[in-house]
């Protein structure tokens, strides 16, 4: 057989077996990975569609099911969260926004400005996960003690009486969507770095070279060219920013009429101890998020750059 | 938007200098493209060749110095804002577009309504209409040098620059490319600004060919002209190969000058000659030499050197090449003789006693001296002494 490989000769059978059995070992090398996502992932996931489906028990004691089709979960998540899951997305959206607007222009930076200065974008990059070495809740009550009614940003404000003596900024929309870009901030800019610190300058200047103004030349070409990671740095920050129940919690930066999606799954699940509806959510989220991705990576054609 | 000339413009470089930190890669450059011409800048990687390119496409801004395109100034204009289109060596065709959207680019960005139409055209004069939806990285090497040329020439530059487009082809694919460039060059009348190390592209396309070295210009002519009379050591090795014998001027008439080298009396046409009184050294291209196995009677008008041995023949197909070495007079540099296959295989052996001849109107004189390694003077040393020391 091996004599074969080496001939090259007319039959390719020695080659197809040494194919099959290539691809036998690359299964093998796949199974770690397959038993870890089987039992970490598609387990919960099946036991979280069979939650969302229990009824009450019988003797009614809080926090007890039994198993069933109770499709009713659904109709009672759907009924009383559906204000809640909208003002998830808009909160979401916003903030991805945000972090895209003042993402890119930082990943450009970093990525084709600092090109010549190797040392400089590494710093500028170290910079950017800094935040990461502190704890995300110790930083989110930070802002939450620099924003509170007497810190100094409240305090400045009043007192070039931009907002009234009344006037509170924790517990509004403006301070969650705030964390939210705050914290979601390095997931958008670290995929579009990776876009543009690829870019073939060299397709810019034959942009230049063909008439674009630099207006154009970025539209045209530098835009669509980093475009995977763009999709894949909203989409990290899009996801986990609509499911967020951190930022949105009472006790951080968000008040009682700012509850996101995740603050209500959290409290069904751990405060009412009621497991069926906090499943049905979960998985109302779930499906929600996934419709609208699944349209925006189709519509921007980078399926295949993902 | 400005109309762009339909049949090209000249090109004026005038005291063109770009310094780069640490070097000079282009010095007080003149240089003056004729509408419609051919033109080839021919050095070694290196010389400033492309910097050139860069310069007039607007990639790069000179330190000193004025760039001209058909009468006008272009020295502050940007790149986009220039009647002039390249062809990149590497090609930079967009790999999010389709060929078609790549060949539209330029037309679209200036406005052109009939974009789409003009851009099939470009593709059917490149043979590529068949491949207009296809994306860049779907071709192979030739096929997307040839989407680059359509996406430059679709827009009628004023100036056609290409930046060594045929590099990355192999042998026989670029042999067809130069001669489908040329007659692409022939059928649209732009003016062509071709970059290039490789001596053979320039001399088979360019009409007027530039040879570059260290940024500055050695020789402009037209292929011919530089070929048979190169002007420096440098354009005399680098266009080809040559023999280069340095020796003293003996006379000199307005007819012929008469060098004598390691005592071989030399003659050389004074017309073809730069320098007339000194040190000069001339040189000859190795297929106008001649072997001959017994001693010349001297003859006015023939060079002989000789006798010397011949150390080493290869077979190239249509011609051997002899290397052959003078013993008897180590002063002699060893000489490349290429001598025709007009019968089987090779006719002399390595040993041979040979004298070379040729006529002197096949000379050429240089207005510098050979460089040292060309001369093989150094490697002749040692073995002059080593003759020396077999005698005693």
């Amino acid at each position: 057989m091996a004599f074969g490989a080496f001939a090259g000769g007319p039959e390719a059978a020695p080659g197809v077996a040494a194919a099959q059995r290539k691809s036998r070992i690359v299964l093998l090398l796949l199974l770690p990975g397959v038993i870890y996502l089987a039992i970490t992932y598609v387990a919960p996931l099946i036991s979280l569609v069979l939650t969302s489906l229990q009824s009450p028990s019988p003797d009614l004691a809080i926090g007890s099911y039994v198993y069933g089709f109770n499709v009713g979960n659904y109709v009672v998540a759907l009924q009383t969260y559906a204000p809640v899951l909208g003002r998830s997305f808009l909160f979401a959206l916003t903030a991805t926004v945000l972090t895209l607007l003042i993402g890119y222009p930082l990943a450009y930076f970093i990525g084709v400005t600092l090109r010549r200065f190797p040392l400089l974008q590494s710093l500028a990059l170290v910079l950017v996960i800094a935040p990461f070495f502190i704890s995300f809740l110790l930083r989110t009550l930070a802002w939450k003690q620099i924003f509170s009614d007497e810190g100094p940003v409240v305090s400045f404000l009043q007192a070039l009486s931009l907002l009234p003596h009344d006037a509170h900024l924790t517990g509004t929309p403006f301070m969650v969507i705030f964390g939210l870009t705050y914290n979601f901030l390095p997931f958008t800019v670290l995929p579009m770095y990776t876009s543009l610190e690829r870019l073939d300058l060299r397709y810019l200047e034959a942009a230049s070279d063909l008439y674009a103004s630099r207006w154009n030349t970025f539209w045209r070409v530098t835009f669509p060219l980093s475009l995977p990671g763009v999709v894949s740095g909203t989409l990290l920050t899009f996801i986990p920013a609509t499911g967020d129940y951190i930022n949105a919690s009472p006790s951080f930066l968000g008040g009682l009429d700012t509850a996101m999606i995740g603050n209500v799954i959290e409290q069904n699940f751990l405060v009412l101890q009621n497991y069926p509806v906090a499943a049905a959510m979960s998985i109302v989220l779930m499906v929600a998020i996934l419709i609208p991705v699944a349209i925006y990576v189709s519509a921007t054609k980078t399926e295949d750059l993902l | 938007m400005t109309a762009f000339d339909e049949a090209g413009a000249d090109l004026e470089l005038r005291q063109i200098t770009k310094t780069f930190p640490g070097f000079t890669a282009i010095e007080q450059l003149d240089l003056t493209i004729p509408a419609g011409s051919f033109f080839a800048l021919l050095g070694p990687s290196g010389c400033g060749k492309t910097t050139t390119l860069r310069l007039v496409a607007g990639l790069e801004e000179p330190t000193a110095g004025r760039i001209v395109i058909g009468g006008r100034d272009v020295t502050a204009v940007k790149p986009h804002e220039r009647p002039v289109n390249t062809v990149f060596q590497s090609y930079a065709l967009f790999p999010h577009m389709t060929v078609q959207g790549n060949v539209e680019f330029g037309l679209r960005r200036r406005g052109a309504k009939d974009a789409a139409a003009r851009a099939a055209e470009a593709l059917r004069l490149v043979q590529l209409d068949h491949l207009a939806t296809r994306r860049p990285s779907q071709l192979s090497g030739g096929q997307q040098q040839r989407v680059a040329l359509a996406r430059a020439i679709v827009n009628r530059p004023a100036l056609l620059l290409l930046d060594e487009p045929l590099g990355a082809l192999d042998l026989k694919l670029r042999r067809e490319m130069q001669l489908e460039l040329k007659a692409i060059q022939a059928e649209v009348g732009l003016t062509f600004l071709h970059v290039t190390h490789d001596q053979e592209e320039a001399m088979t396309m360019a009409d007027t060919v530039a040879v570059m070295n260290h940024g500055r210009i050695e020789q402009m002519g037209s292929p011919q002209e530089l070929y048979e009379l190169p002007r420096t050591a440098f354009v005399a090795n680098f266009l080809g190969q040559s023999n280069l014998l340095t020796g003293e001027v003996v006379t000199s008439s307005d007819e012929v000058t008469v060098v004598d080298v390691a005592g071989s009396r030399l003659a050389v046409p004074t017309a073809r000659a730069q320098r007339t009184s000194g040190t000069v050294t001339i040189g000859v291209r190795p297929e106008k030499l001649l072997l001959v196995t017994d001693a010349p009677t001297p003859t006015p008008g023939v060079n002989v050197i000789g006798p010397g041995r011949i150390t080493d023949t290869s077979f190239a197909g249509v011609s051997t090449q002899y290397v052959v070495e003078f013993p008897d007079n180590p002063a002699l540099p060893a000489v490349t003789v290429f001598a025709q296959n007009l019968v089987f295989g090779s006719t002399l052996n390595p040993g041979a006693e040979v004298w070379v001849t040729w006529s002197a109107d096949h000379s050429f004189g240089l207005v510098d001296a050979a460089a040292p390694g060309s001369s093989f003077a150094g490697d002749d040393e040692p073995s002059e002494a080593a003759a020396a020391a077999g005698e005693a």
